[in-house]
């Protein structure tokens, strides 16, 4: 076990690291920062001491060392756009992404994987039929789209939520959370549903083509056999066994809805860091872009390893094998 | 049964007072910092033009006026005096004294990475004369000096002693003397203010601001719709149709500093030209005036205001926008003239036309990409084979300045025709701090020289003359080819009004319930 999370702890320390350099290339490629962050009265003087403050002036390779040596000592440097360390930054917009993407899961999951069950245990009844239809829908509306549909007819046309923005947050642990009150819950309804809904579509899916699946299988003829109530078959032996490729896959959609909650947090001008990381792009904020980036390969890591552990526990083969 | 209304009715009307005393703005792009002396982006200054004052302000033409100082005069050739207005107070209740302005002059050369030391570098000292007057010497005669000082935000020097930019953002040096009092900065979220009643001049009617960030135009638009908030800047020219037809909103416009135009190379050798046939070309035809005049009148400006942009820009003929510092009004725009254009491109020894690159941002002005696209349709129909390449403005400004471009497309605002000139057509010269944006290398001695002399004018009149000639001389000859002028539109819940500002700016103190 130990030297499985040792080998974990390597594998994210290679990823950090290539995933650094790509970054630190590809922001180079694109341009300079200090031509978009300069004022319009600067003259040449002004330009040429602002990319030495920032230390562009030096070739790729060596700002890209000293980037190293600092970020050993847990440094990610300075954002060009704000002038505070990088990873206060981004540490300070999570709270508000974290919120945003758990309710998302929980929705995801809640509605999901009851729904699924369903259409899996009845596929051809009308609501087996319609769940599957609505499911396709799920996929394939752009988010963009369902995002200012929400608004138009719940914050314009009905007037009955906020339209953008978080609501009030108060301090839980230290941590400031918009769902303690009725009016954050106004502001996270919208944004969150939006953001489930592909999560929505796909457990729905997974959950209707497992259900669908162990139905056939020779565990649940032999339970049947053994004359086991429908009820009990389902709830102890199939949705377990349904509950697998969800748990694998709400655990890496997390990570994505985490990372790339973006588009939701643009339209509902959400202040998380999925915004966080466009306008860091937008202005070449490298410190930002490569702590954000950092952040998510971690994150990723993370949820990777926790997959495992709960497969461990849903799946006792797979017990034997981590040990 | 009754008194339950009577309080539901109580609690309404509380509701509805508080609502009225507070006004909640949508800005379009991303505060970064609280800190006056950081960066010079437009929202950050905005920002500070709330809780600071300077000592020179800008009228809603973009005309200087008094602001901090009740005047100022040159003293002899290098030396500006600046005399304070008296009995103005910090939201500390400690009053603004001379040492203020110096400490804030100072601090603008200390911020790292701060980019206001660009209107402070050329004094070279300052001198406490009394509490309210206050001298500046620069080492050359510079009559730009009450200009710069129209960026250099005035703290309290009490409050801001050792302060960092980090301090500004938590609250704690955010002590100014503006027209509202700084309660809270979440980034990435909003900014909220609070009347100072001590405003020594255009007080708010609102007891609270906030200004939420909602830089998504769809989303900007939404929140206005359902009534989250009262006002919207930048309103995209597609909705402004829907707007206007809405009962329960109203738009106001005003014509914007900011300028379009095109850059077109002067080197020998550019890149992106080529003959008819695609070949290369010997020499750099945009070099000859009669191609750039060419190019210019081939370009239907009406067509574009009009048809690709919904009425949100005016056709333009200068390098600034009508109400500026230094506009020529007897320049006209060129009209659109296909014909002509063919002539003069046959003149110029171009009878079957050329190929050319035509460059554009794809996300930083209003129909940035579509303009380009319009624009090389227009010149194909003079015989120049146009073909179009946009960039985001991150890759599109540092390839800008590499000379990557033959003909590039640029927006500019600003408060004076020279200081515009300065940066975009005089000859680059980094010693003068000349031509620091001049894409296109472009060089004219006649420009150069104007330039040279109105810096050196302290006397306001003139001044303008000398800067109106700069302008004739940079336009006659195509230094650059100017497209139109922006019009910014801001839509506000009815029952309010904003005059609008050329330069783009949406105070709050001069947002009024009718």
């Amino acid at each position: 076990m130990l030297r499985y999370l040792a080998l974990r702890l390597l594998q994210a320390l290679a990823a950090l690291l290539v995933m650094s350099a790509i970054v630190f290339v590809a922001v180079y490629a694109i341009g300079n920062p200090v031509e978009i962050l300069v004022s319009p009265q600067a003259d040449q003087e002004e330009i040429a001491r602002a990319v030495a403050a920032l230390g562009l002036d030096r070739p790729l390779p060596e700002q890209y060392l000293r980037f190293l040596a600092r970020a050993a000592a847990g440094d990610l440097g300075r954002s060009f756009a704000f002038d505070v360390p990088a990873i206060g930054l981004i540490v300070e917009r999570m709270p508000a992404t974290l919120e945003l993407a758990t309710c998302a899961m929980l929705i995801a999951l809640a509605l999901g994987a009851p729904l699924g069950l369903w259409a899996g245990l009845r596929p051809r009844s009308a609501a087996g039929r319609s769940i599957a239809g609505l499911s396709i829908l799920g996929f394939s509306l752009p988010t963009f789209w369902v995002g200012l549909m929400l608004i138009l007819v719940f914050s314009v046309q009905l007037g009955w939520l906020p339209s953008a923005g978080r609501g009030p947050t108060t301090s839980l642990l230290g941590v400031p959370v918009s769902f303690l009150s009725l009016e954050g819950w106004r502001h996270l309804v919208l944004p969150a549903c939006n953001l489930a809904l592909f999560n929505l579509a796909l457990v729905t899916r997974l959950a209707r083509a497992g259900t669908a699946d162990a139905m056939r299988q020779e565990y649940v003829v032999f339970a049947r056999a053994k004359g086991l109530g429908e009820a009990h078959i389902v709830a102890t032996h199939v949705a377990k066994n349904v509950l697998i490729p969800i748990v694998t896959v709400a655990g890496l959609e997390f990570g994505s809805l985490i990372a790339f909650a973006v588009v939701t947090e643009s339209i509902f001008a959400w202040p998380g860091m999925g915004k966080l990381l466009v306008d860091s792009i937008n202005v070449l904020d490298r410190p930002v872009i490569v702590g954000y980036l950092c952040i998510v390969v971690v994150l990723f890591v993370a949820i990777n390893l926790a997959i495992d552990l709960a497969y461990a526990w849903l799946d006792p083969r797979v017990r034997g094998a981590l040990a | 049964m009754r008194p339950l209304r009577v309080l539901l009715a109580v609690l309404l009307l509380s509701v509805l007072a508080a609502r009225g005393a507070e006004l909640r703005i949508g800005m379009a792009a991303d505060v970064t910092s609280m800190d006056p002396h950081f960066l010079n982006l437009q929202p950050n200054v905005a920002i500070s033009m709330h809780v600071f004052d300077s000592l020179t302000l800008l009228d809603p033409e973009a005309r200087l006026i008094p602001g901090l100082a009740e005047s100022w005069r040159p003293v002899d050739a290098t030396t500006w005096e600046f005399r304070l207005r008296r009995g103005v107070r910090f939201h500390d209740g400690s009053e603004l004294t001379a040492e203020d302005v110096v400490f804030s002059i100072e601090r603008t050369q200390k911020v790292p990475n701060g980019q206001f030391r660009a209107f402070t570098r050329r004094i070279v000292a300052t001198r406490v004369v009394d509490p309210h007057t206050i001298r500046m010497k620069t080492a050359a005669p510079y009559a730009m000096v009450p200009y710069d000082m129209n960026s250099v935000m005035i703290v309290s020097r009490k409050a801001a002693a050792g302060a960092s930019s980090a301090d500004f953002d938590s609250g704690k040096a955010m002590i100014g003397t503006g027209p509202f009092r700084f309660v809270r900065f979440a980034r990435g979220d909003r900014v909220e203010l609070e009347r100072n009643d001590a405003y020594w001049g255009r007080r708010s009617q609102f007891e609270r601001v906030v200004f939420r960030i909602v830089p998504t135009d769809p989303a900007r638009m939404a929140a206005l719709l359902s009534g989250d908030l009262d006002a919207i800047e930048q309103v995209p020219p597609p909705d402004l149709a829907r707007v206007r037809r809405d009962p329960a909103l109203r738009v106001e416009q005003k014509v914007s500093w900011r300028t379009i135009f095109f850059f077109a190379d002067q080197r020998e050798r550019a890149p992106g030209l080529t003959d008819a046939s695609g070949a290369p070309l010997a020499r750099n035809p945009l070099r000859d005036r009669r191609v750039r005049e060419a190019l210019s009148k081939a370009i239907d400006r009406r067509a574009i205001a009009e048809r690709l942009m919904d009425g949100a820009a005016l056709p333009a003929s200068n390098l600034v926008s009508p109400p500026v510092f230094g506009y020529a009004r007897d320049l006209k725009p060129d009209v659109h003239d296909p014909a002509g254009a063919r002539r003069l491109l046959a003149e110029a020894g171009y009878p079957r036309g050329f190929g050319m690159t035509v460059s554009a941002p794809n996300n930083r002005y209003v129909d940035d990409d579509q303009i380009a696209q319009a624009v090389a349709a227009m010149l194909a129909r003079v015989g120049v084979r146009a073909r179009v390449e946009t960039l985001p403005i991150n890759a599109y400004l540092t390839r800008g300045r590499e000379g990557r471009f033959c003909f590039a497309l640029l927006g500019w605002g600003s408060f004076s025709a020279d200081l515009a000139l300065r940066a975009l057509v005089a000859t680059p010269a980094p010693e003068r701090g000349f031509g620091a944006f001049n894409w296109a290398h472009y060089a004219n001695a006649r420009v150069d020289e104007l330039l040279e002399r109105g810096f050196g004018t302290l006397d306001e009149r003139r001044r303008e003359e000398i800067a109106r000639d700069a302008m004739r001389a940079a336009m006659r000859d195509y230094a650059v080819i100017p497209l139109h002028h922006q019009i910014t539109s801001w839509a506000l819940r009815r029952g309010l009004s904003y005059p609008g500002r050329v330069d783009e700016f949406t105070l709050a103190n001069f947002v009024r319930r009718e």
